[in-house]
């Protein structure tokens, strides 16, 4: 089966274009059905290659397909690599993929451009998996630019709101830049190793000739591809924005997959952080700027989908924390439950923005449990799940990370149960706020609002099930558990765990402690949440009304966008019209017009002297021969 | 005859046929004019079919392909020396791309020539020709035959700027040609000057053949340009000064900043099928020439001098793009576009790597596809209202979906998506650029940094366009006339995009389409540059 793997790509892929080209003669039920139906087939395909994959362990297939790209010395082969990584990001991708398609069939059901959404679904569905299942640089930057693409139509996929038109630009601009680094790491992986495939960079990694000042800037380039595509400080603003685009997308592409590339990039390129370990304190430091940053912002925020939004870009935060600690694995794994809760608390939130006729903002909303009964329990587990709280699936995962961050720097580490106990109050916050107390929106919304139909209703359930037990993949040893995860990736990661320094290992009583101390917080938080929200029905502050110092900050996101208009956008405009208007008009062409002018000016002046009169010309002549006469006696 | 001579003077004949025409057939021009452009389609389809990739070209006049050489003026100029022009028409590699470029670009021009109303049997007849000058020049290995061509482009080109194009189109025409004529009077000394330098092996004549001026074998002891009689021309050598001149003339049909500002004036003023030809065609007789004469013909000054072509391209990249984000006019963020683009093209060609030279190359014909499409879509909004100012049209997605779609995909092509030409152009240039490095030593790692930003310039500057003329709410400055007049694209309008959109996907997603043409002849020259 694994031979098979191009079928994974290629179903979407047949997905698409039947649903583009056949948008105005087939069906909405034919094109949601075909749209899904494509991705279920990816998925089965994708579970009969993890099983085989699973049997019989072996560090990594690469499947050629051909010959891509040939000019001198330079080859691309277009081939697949399946490994552990490739295999459980095949899962997610189109296991969550195809339930979020299912979602959509509901959720888009009344839009005109449904089958352009699931035409572009599908892209992005072919495109993802080209990132995670090649075996080189080059075919993983195609799939990385081609999920950019489709987020950018996504996002801006109501176009006639020049917000979300200008959120989509934002996102593609700011990925760009990302993407800059990406490339330039390419280019230099190209010239250093003289290869683009993994097996053969990650071989001469350690090798000679290879410096470690080489090796570093490789990796601050990728890392820094990495903070643009998975929204890290500086290059995240980005991604709250992308909530212009329909739920569903901000699920799958905005939280589940896609802003997870980043981590599978440096997870797949794991040997060269560990041999560059400056890189991997910088994206230690980057990662938990980011995850309190985000996380300070998302305490104050009122649209239920900019909340959500946040805390993606804070866990992610989390998910590089665990990378630039060494915790691969759990970094990792925290990926895969993450992808479970965090698109099960997007969809819940977009069942709640369907039934409220499309209310986002949560200070109009209130009292919705008995309203949407499944959509509350669902997003309560989701809750619990990346409120961290056992035997919740985002407990284990976030512990494991915290716990390599205790190991390598106990800073770390107490910053990072600080920003644990913030995702718990903002988490608990958004759910009373939406769920508790008395309802405030309209008389109308409050007569409308209603469950959603089971299309959206029954994948809120299966990943409410996996956020409950998605922890079980990999339970600690403390606990018990035999650490699945662990061993399964364990090839991938060998190069990294065999080079890397080994401490002491954690004794039990340390971790159980650890442990302890993260739950108690994140139920400290709970409890201020609910005697705030849900117990005296507190309401945030409208837009413009008062708050305290530091709430004004955090509600208007430190104002880091309006800075970096001022840092980047606005020279970048006076230099462009500088160029321009003065050095290009005035000054280059201003020297070629005036080269003409003065050709013309002088001839006209010269025209003069032919006045036609014989004597002026003789005059003229007897000045000439006085004038080489006076000449030849200076020289003289 | 030949198969080359049918491809440059067929359209010369259809030129005649619109001369002799009567005026009462006015409207048939130009069918003529489809029907021999169509005609060339077919040719360069079928010499790309029959060509022979493993043949390299470039110095050795062996491998050259479809060569026809006949003797065209002999003199007897006294004593024992002749006069020895030939009549030499040949390809490699490194011109072959460019005729299937250049038949389908035509192919474009005319169709969207449907706009051109005035004095049509002028307008027909003088494309014509212009056509027929194009293809000689990417033919021609005689440099006289070359020049002649050279300069045959120049006359067309003036007149049907100056006799069709905007309100400022004398304006536009007189500079466009002055730029030009200045670098080809040169060119004409250094020509000239090369022909007293070499000899023909067989004959022991003077030469204008190209390949022998490729051998420093040929060259007469203690000539002008001979590789070591060190002779000094201004205080400068002689060979150096020559490839300066030769690369300074061909720079400006690039263009190179500061070199380039005829180009925006006469994209701005010129009629939508010579903005076609101009930036499809014309720009890339710049880099050809760079290639098949400046490198081949004075490689070690080429190797002198490839920082500072490094450097030109770079800052024609950035210039280029940071001019284009200043722009209010459609037209001229698209000529400057094209000013960045093109940047690319000298970065991979100062890299003097097969992959920099590939990208190079690549880089041309893909621009060469995408700056056609782009000019169209601005033609097709032109003659709908007339206004090309980019504020004043919002929302236009609504209207013209089908449009928008094309213009998404050339500005997503254009800014270097995978799965597009550019992409793989504009990282070949680059894959190029990074490794002289290491290499060559030829271009320092930063200039290839520079290089990289354009492209991300180049997205800022698209996606905002996008975002200003085609989403939003729907609001014209024009109002209700030009909401009836902003009519989706027409099929005519269709046949000529759809292939321009289909090569641009098809040499993104299967580059080797050209790379395995080229490969031979960028080796080959590689090898007579840098040896």
């Amino acid at each position: 089966m694994i031979a098979l793997v191009w079928l994974v790509p290629l179903l979407p892929l047949i997905g698409f274009l039947v649903n583009g080209l056949g948008r105005n003669v087939l069906s909405k039920g034919v094109l949601g059905f075909i749209g899904s139906a494509v991705v279920l087939g990816s998925f089965i395909i994708s579970v009969l290659i993890f099983n085989e994959l699973h049997s019989s362990p072996q560090a990594a297939h690469v499947i050629p397909l051909f010959d891509w790209i040939q000019a001198g010395n330079f080859k691309v082969p277009f081939s697949f690599q399946v490994d552990g990584l490739s295999a459980i990001m095949l899962l997610i991708i189109t296991g969550i993929g195809f339930l979020i398609h299912v979602y959509s069939t509901g959720y888009m059901h009344y839009d005109a451009g449904f089958a352009k959404f699931f035409a572009y679904l599908n892209l992005f569905i072919f495109f993802m998996l080209l990132l995670v299942l090649g075996s080189n640089y080059v075919v993983m930057f195609i799939g990385w630019e081609g999920v950019g693409l489709c987020s950018y139509l996504l996002i801006g996929f109501w176009f006639t709101n020049s917000a979300y038109a200008s959120a989509a630009k934002k996102a593609f601009v700011m990925n760009r830049i990302g993407d800059l680094g990406f490339l330039i790491a390419v280019f230099l992986i190209f010239t250093t190793f003289g290869s683009i495939e993994f097996t053969e960079v990650f071989s001469k990694a350690d090798g000679p000739g290879i410096g470690a000042g080489m090796l570093t800037l490789i990796t601050i380039l990728l890392f820094v591809g990495a903070t643009g595509k998975s929204a890290q400080v500086p290059l995240f603003t980005w991604l709250p924005d992308a909530m212009a685009g329909p739920t569903p997308v901000s699920a799958l592409i905005h939280a589940a997959t896609m802003v997870t590339a980043g981590i599978y990039m440096i997870a797949r390129s794991n040997i060269l952080f560990t041999l560059a370990p400056y890189t991997l304190d910088i994206v230690a430091v980057i990662g938990i700027v980011t995850a309190l940053l985000a996380a300070a912002i998302a305490i104050t925020q009122t649209d239920i989908k900019k909340v959500l939004a946040y805390s993606t870009v804070s866990q992610l935060g989390y998910m590089f924390l665990g990378l630039g600690v060494g915790a691969f694995t759990g970094s990792f794994f925290h990926v895969i439950t993450h992808a479970f809760f965090k698109a099960l608390l997007f969809l819940g939130a977009g069942s709640v923005i369907h039934g409220m006729s499309n209310e986002q903002d949560m200070r109009l909303m209130g009292g919705l449990r008995s309203k949407l009964p499944v959509t509350f329990w669902t997003m309560l587990a989701g809750t619990i799940a990346i409120a961290g709280l056992p035997p919740f699936s985002g407990f284990f995962s976030k512990d494991e990370i915290l716990a390599h961050a205790y190991e390598h720097n106990k800073l770390l580490w107490v910053l990072g149960v600080i920003g644990a106990m913030l995702t718990s109050f903002y988490m608990f916050r958004m759910l009373f706020l939406t769920f508790s107390g008395k309802f405030r929106g309209t008389h109308e919304q409050e007569h409308h609002a209603h469950e959603s139909p089971s299309s959206m209703t029954i994948p809120l359930v299966i990943l409410a099930i996996l956020s409950v037990a998605g922890g079980l993949l990999n339970v600690p040893e403390a606990l018990g558990g035999s650490q699945w995860l662990h061993e399964f990736l364990s090839p991938v990661f060998a190069a990294s765990t065999a080079s890397a320094a080994h401490g002491e290992p954690m004794d039990h009583a340390t971790e159980f402690m650890l442990m302890a101390i993260s739950v108690g917080g994140a139920l400290v938080s709970l409890v201020i949440a609910y005697f705030r929200y849900g117990k005296s029905g507190h309401v945030p502050a409208p837009d413009f009304g008062p708050r305290s110092f530091f709430a004004k900050l955090s509600y208007h996101k430190f104002y880091i966008d309006e800075f970096y208009d001022a840092l980047i956008r606005k020279p970048l405009d006076a230099v462009s019209g500088f160029l321009f208007s003065v050095v290009d008009k005035t000054g280059i062409d201003g020297l070629v017009n005036g080269l003409g002018k003065g050709t013309v000016e002088t001839s006209k002046g010269l025209r003069l002297l032919q006045t036609g009169n014989i004597g002026f010309y003789i005059f003229m002549m007897v000045i000439g021969i006085l004038a080489i006469l006076v000449y030849s006696f200076i020289k003289i | 005859m030949n198969l080359l001579s049918v491809l440059v003077f067929s359209p010369l004949v259809a030129g005649l046929i619109v001369l002799v025409l009567p005026a009462s057939l006015q409207s048939r021009y130009k069918y003529v004019a489809l029907a021999a452009t169509i005609l060339q389609v077919l040719l360069s389809v079928l010499v790309w079919v029959r060509f022979n990739p493993s043949l390299g070209g470039v110095n050795n006049e062996h491998t050259l392909q479809f060569a026809e050489k006949l003797s065209w003026i002999q003199l007897n100029v006294g004593g024992d020396s002749r006069l020895q022009i030939d009549y030499f028409l040949a390809i490699d590699g490194l011109s072959m791309p460019f005729l299937l470029l250049t038949s389908l670009v035509m192919f474009v021009a005319v169709l969207s020539s449907w706009e051109i109303t005035t004095n049509l049997k002028g307008y027909f007849a003088l494309f014509m020709l212009l056509d027929t000058a194009v293809m000689g020049v990417f033919t021609a290995m005689d440099f006289f035959l070359f020049y002649l061509f050279y300069e045959l482009m120049l006359l067309p080109i003036y007149f049907l700027i100056g006799m069709w194009g905007g309100v400022k189109r004398e304006y536009a025409a007189i500079k466009f040609f002055l730029y030009t004529l200045f670098g080809s009077v040169f060119m004409l000394l250094i020509m000239v000057g090369l022909y007293f330098s070499v000899q023909d092996p067989l004959t022991g004549d003077h030469t204008f053949n190209m390949v022998h001026m490729m051998n420093p074998a040929n060259y007469v002891d203690g000539s002008l340009f001979a590789k070591f009689s060190g002779q000094l021309l201004l205080g400068i050598p002689a060979r150096s000064l020559a490839f300066i001149v030769l690369f300074v003339a061909f720079a400006i049909k690039v263009p190179i900043v500061p070199l380039h500002t005829w180009l925006p004036d006469a994209h701005v003023e010129a009629p939508t099928p010579v903005s076609i030809v101009l930036a499809g065609i014309l720009l890339k007789v710049g880099g050809y020439g760079v290639i098949r004469i400046c490198y081949s013909i004075f490689p070690e000054a080429a190797l002198g001098y490839a920082w500072w072509i490094g450097l030109i391209g770079v800052v024609s990249i950035i210039y280029g793009a940071l001019n284009a984000l200043a722009q209010r006019d459609l037209k001229r963020l698209v000529a400057y576009s094209s000013v960045s683009h093109m940047g690319f093209v000298l970065l991979g060609i100062a890299s003097v790597t097969a992959e920099g030279i590939s990208g190079a190359m690549m880089q041309m014909i893909s621009h060469g596809f995408l700056s056609v499409m782009l000019f169209f879509l601005v033609g097709v909004i032109y003659t709908r209202v007339h206004d090309r100012e980019i504020a004043n049209f919002r929302g236009l997605s609504q209207l013209m979906p089908q449009y928008t779609f094309f213009i998404m995909v050339a500005f997503f092509a254009s800014l270097g998506l995978p799965g597009f030409s550019a992409f793989i152009a504009e990282a070949f240039s680059l894959t190029g650029a990074f490794k002289s490095a290491g290499v060559n030593g030829l271009i320092p790692r930063w200039m290839a940094l520079g290089g990289s930003v354009g492209i991300l310039l180049s997205a800022a500057y698209l996606l905002w366009t996008l975002q200003r003329m085609f989403f939003g709410q729907l609001r014209l400055s024009g109002g209700e006339p030009w909401r009836l007049l902003l009519t989706d694209v027409t099929i005519r309008e269709k046949i000529a995009l759809v292939p321009l959109a289909a090569m641009a996907l098809l040499l993104g997603i299967l580059p080797g389409v050209v790379f395995t043409q080229i490969n031979t002849s960028v080796l080959d020259l590689v090898k007579l540059v840098n040896p």
